[in-house]
C-alpha cells in the first residue's frame, strides 16, 4: 500500500509540474490543482498509513489507531488550496478578458519602455 | 496570561470584516477606520515591544491548550520588533495610499490592507510551524488582492504569475512540513527543537530533506537568487504604495529563516550542521550581485526599486547566513533600515510615475520636481548605504560582523562592489529623471511613450486629484524614520544585540513554551 500511495503522490506531482511549465494559464491552473492533490495525499500519509483504524484513542482497550493530526492538517490544506485555486481562476480570467490573451508570460509589456531586459 | 500578544492579530481581523460589511459604500469612513486601526496597531506594537524588551518570553496559548498540543503565540524580542516594524511601515503607507487616491481605484483596498497586516503580524508571532503556514496564506491571499488592486491587463497578468509562484511555494511548504512531521511527530517549533536534538545523527536523511525544503520556501518569500523571479514583475506592476507595504513581506521570509534555523535547526544542532549557512551565503551574495546589476540595467523606475529590494535582501541574508550573534544583531538593524528605505523608494517612485510615467529617460519637467528629487536623493543615499543615513551604519555593521568569517573576502568584495554599482545605478536614474528633463540640449521625445505604458493600466479615470500635502507628509514620515534610526543607532543596536543573544540561547524559548507541562 505504501508503494501505491507513494507512486500516486509521485505521478500527481510529476503531472502537476509538467502542466505548470505550460505556456497558457489553463493548464498551469490544472497543474497547480494536481500538485495540491499530491500534497494532500502526502500529508495524509505523514502520520503513517493505517487501514481500518479510528483516529481516536480508546482508553478502555489497546486498539490500533491512526494519527489524527495529519487529518486536521489535510483539512486545513484542502480548504486553503481550494480557496487559492478559486482566486487564481478569477485573476486569470480577469487577465484573459482584459488582454484577450491567456499566455502566462508578459513579453509584450517589457518591450514598451523596458526593452525586454532580464525577461 | 498576557492578552496583548494576540491583539496585533485580532485587531485587524475584526476591523477588516467590519469595513467590508458595514462601511462598504463609505470610503471616507473606511479611511478613518483603517488609519485608526493602524494607529491602534502601532500602539499595541509599542506596548508588546516594551513588554518584550525586558528579555522575558511571553507565551499565549490559544484556547488554553498547553504547548505541544495547542497552538501558541510567542512574544520574544524578535517578534516584538518585527511587529513594531510592520506597524511603523503600515502607517505612512496607508496615509500615502489615501492621499494619492490609490485606495479608490478599486474595491476593498482597506479591508485587504488590514488582512495583510493580520497575516504579517501573525507570522511574526506564531510559535507553531503549521500556523506559520496558515498566516503565510492569510498574508498571501490579501496580497493577491492588493497586488491586482486597480486592475488593468498588465497588472492582472503579473498577478497571475505572482499567485502561481506563491501557490507553488505554499505547496512546497506543505511538503516540507509533512516531511518534518513524519520524522519528528510535532510541528510546534519549541517541541521541534527538542525532538530534532534527540534524533540520532545517522538517521536524519529525511529530516535534512525537510529542513532544506523549508529553507527553499522561505527563500522564495525572501526572493533569494534562484527563486527571486517573481519579485521584479510583481512589485513593479503592483500599485506602488502596495509594493511599499510588500517591503515587509520579503522580511517575513528572512524572519522565518532566522527563527527556524536558530531555534529548531540551529547552527549547533548536529543534524543540520552547516547545512543552511553553506547554501544560504553564496545564494545571498548572488542575490546582492544580481540586485545591483538589475538596478543599473533597468529602464523603469518601479523595476529599479524592485531590484533595490532584491539587493537589500541580499545584504540582509548575507548577514543572516553567518549565523553568529554579532552578524544577527547587524542583520536585525539592517531589517529596519532596508524595509524603510525600500518603502521610501517605492513611494517616491509612485510620486514620479503619477506625474511623468516610469521610464528612466528625460521627459518634460513635472510639477514639484525639486521636492521629489530631494526625496529620491535621500532614498537613494539610504538604499546605497552612503553616510549619513542608516544604510551606512547597517552595511558597516554587516561588514564588521563578517570580518572573522571564513569567506570574509567574498562578502566584503560583493557588498562593496554591489554598493558601488547601486550608487551608479541610482545616480544614473536620478540624473536622467530629474536633471536631464531641465537640460535645454536634451531631445525629449515629442510623444512621451509613457502614455503607451499607461494604456493598459486601469480603465483610466484620470488619476484622482492628488492631495500632495498628506502624500508628502507620509513620505517624509518614512524619511523621519530613517533619520531616527540613524540618530538612535546606539539604543537600537543595543536592542538588536540583546535580541540576537536571546535567539542564540534557544533554551529560554523552549522552556518558556514547554515549561508548563513539567
Amino acid at each position: 500500500m505504501e508503494a501505491l500511495v507513494a507512486s500516486a503522490v509521485g505521478v500527481l506531482t510529476a503531472a502537476g509540474i509538467f502542466l505548470i511549465l505550460r505556456r497558457r494559464t489553463f493548464p498551469v491552473i490544472l497543474g497547480l490543482s494536481l500538485l495540491t492533490y499530491a500534497v494532500n495525499v502526502f500529508l495524509f500519509a505523514t502520520g503513517r498509513l493505517a487501514v481500518n483504524a479510528p483516529a481516536v484513542l480508546n482508553k478502555y482497550e489497546e486498539v490500533p489507531y491512526t494519527d489524527p493530526l495529519p487529518q486536521a492538517l489535510v483539512l486545513t490544506a484542502i480548504v486553503i488550496s481550494f480557496g487559492m485555486t478559486a482566486v487564481i481562476v478569477m485573476i486569470a480570467l480577469g487577465a484573459y478578458l482584459s488582454s484577450k490573451d491567456d499566455h502566462i508570460d508578459m513579453a509584450a509589456q517589457d518591450s514598451v519602455d523596458d526593452a525586454g531586459e532580464d525577461a | 496570561m498576557n492578552h496583548w500578544i494576540v491583539a496585533p492579530i485580532v485587531l485587524p481581523a475584526i476591523l477588516a470584516p467590519f469595513i467590508i460589511m458595514v462601511l462598504r459604500y463609505h470610503l471616507d469612513l473606511q479611511r478613518i477606520f483603517s488609519v485608526a486601526g493602524v494607529v491602534g496597531l502601532l500602539g499595541i506594537a509599542l506596548t508588546i515591544t516594551a513588554q518584550a524588551a525586558g528579555g522575558e518570553i511571553h507565551v499565549y496559548e490559544l484556547g488554553d491548550w498547553p504547548a505541544p498540543f495547542g497552538i501558541v503565540l510567542v512574544l520574544d524580542r524578535l517578534s516584538a520588533m518585527m511587529v513594531l516594524l510592520t506597524a511603523l511601515l503600515a502607517l505612512p503607507v496607508v496615509l500615502y495610499a489615501i492621499a494619492s487616491g490609490w485606495d479608490e481605484r478599486g474595491n476593498h483596498f482597506h479591508p485587504l490592507f488590514q488582512f495583510q497586516l493580520m497575516g504579517v503580524c501573525g507570522a511574526f508571532l506564531t510559535g507553531d510551524a503549521f500556523n506559520l503556514f496558515v498566516f503565510f496564506e492569510v498574508l498571501l491571499i490579501a496580497s493577491y488582492g492588493l497586488m491586482t488592486h486597480g486592475g488593468g491587463a498588465v497588472r492582472l497578468k503579473a498577478g497571475v504569475q505572482y499567485v502561481t509562484y506563491n501557490l507553488l511555494g505554499s505547496t512546497l511548504f506543505l511538503f516540507a512540513l509533512g516531511t518534518i512531521y513524519s520524522v519528528t511527530g510535532t510541528l510546534n517549533m519549541a517541541d521541534l527543537a527538542v525532538r530534532v536534538a534527540e534524533i540520532p545523527a545517522e538517521d536524519t536523511a529525511l529530516l535534512r530533506v525537510g529542513a532544506v525544503l523549508l529553507l527553499l520556501v522561505f527563500c522564495i518569500k525572501a526572493a533569494v537568487l534562484p527563486l527571486h523571479f517573481w519579485l521584479p514583475a510583481s512589485y513593479a506592476n503592483a500599485p506602488l504604495p502596495v509594493a511599499a507595504l510588500f517591503a515587509i513581506m520579503t522580511k517575513v521570509g528572512a524572519y522565518s529563516i532566522l527563527r527556524v534555523y536558530t531555534l529548531a535547526f540551529g547552527p549547533d544542532v548536529a543534524v543540520t550542521e552547516g547545512l543552511v549557512g553553506d547554501w544560504l551565503q553564496p545564494a545571498a551574495l548572488l542575490t546582492l550581485a544580481i540586485g545591483s546589476i538589475g538596478i543599473l540595467g533597468t529602464r523603469h523606475i518601479a523595476r529599479m526599486v524592485a531590484f533595490c529590494a532584491i539587493a537589500s535582501m541580499g545584504t540582509l541574508l548575507v548577514a543572516i547566513s553567518l549565523f553568529t550573534e554579532t552578524a544577527t544583531a547587524a542583520a536585525l538593524y539592517y531589517v529596519y533600515h532596508s524595509t524603510l528605505a525600500t518603502a521610501l523608494l517605492f513611494l517616491v517612485a509612485d510620486l514620479v510615475m503619477e506625474r511623468r510615467g516610469g521610464a528612466i529617460a528625460p521627459r518634460p519637467p513635472m510639477p514639484q520636481s525639486g521636492l521629489i528629487s530631494a526625496l529620491f536623493f535621500v532614498g537613494a543615499i539610504a538604499m546605497a548605504g552612503m553616510p549619513p543615513l542608516s544604510g551606512f551604519i547597517g552595511k558597516l555593521l554587516v561588514l564588521d560582523a563578517s570580518w572573522y568569517a571564513p569567506d570574509a573576502t567574498a562578502v566584503w568584495a560583493v557588498v562593496l562592489i554591489g554598493s558601488f554599482v547601486t550608487i551608479v545605478g541610482l545616480a544614473r536614474a536620478g540624473s536622467l529623471i530629474f536633471w536631464k528633463s531641465y537640460d535645454a540640449s536634451t531631445q525629449i521625445d515629442p510623444e512621451p511613450e509613457t502614455e503607451a505604458t499607461n494604456d493598459d493600466e486601469p480603465p483610466h479615470r484620470p488619476a484622482p486629484e492628488p492631495q500632495p500635502g498628506l502624500a508628502f507628509t507620509s513620505v517624509f514620515g518614512v524619511v523621519l524614520g530613517l533619520v531616527l534610526l540613524t540618530l538612535f543607532a546606539g539604543p537600537s543596536l543595543d536592542y538588536t544585540r540583546k535580541t540576537a543573544a536571546q535567539l542564540f540561547a534557544p533554551e529560554q524559548y523552549i522552556s518558556a513554551v514547554l515549561g508548563r507541562e513539567d
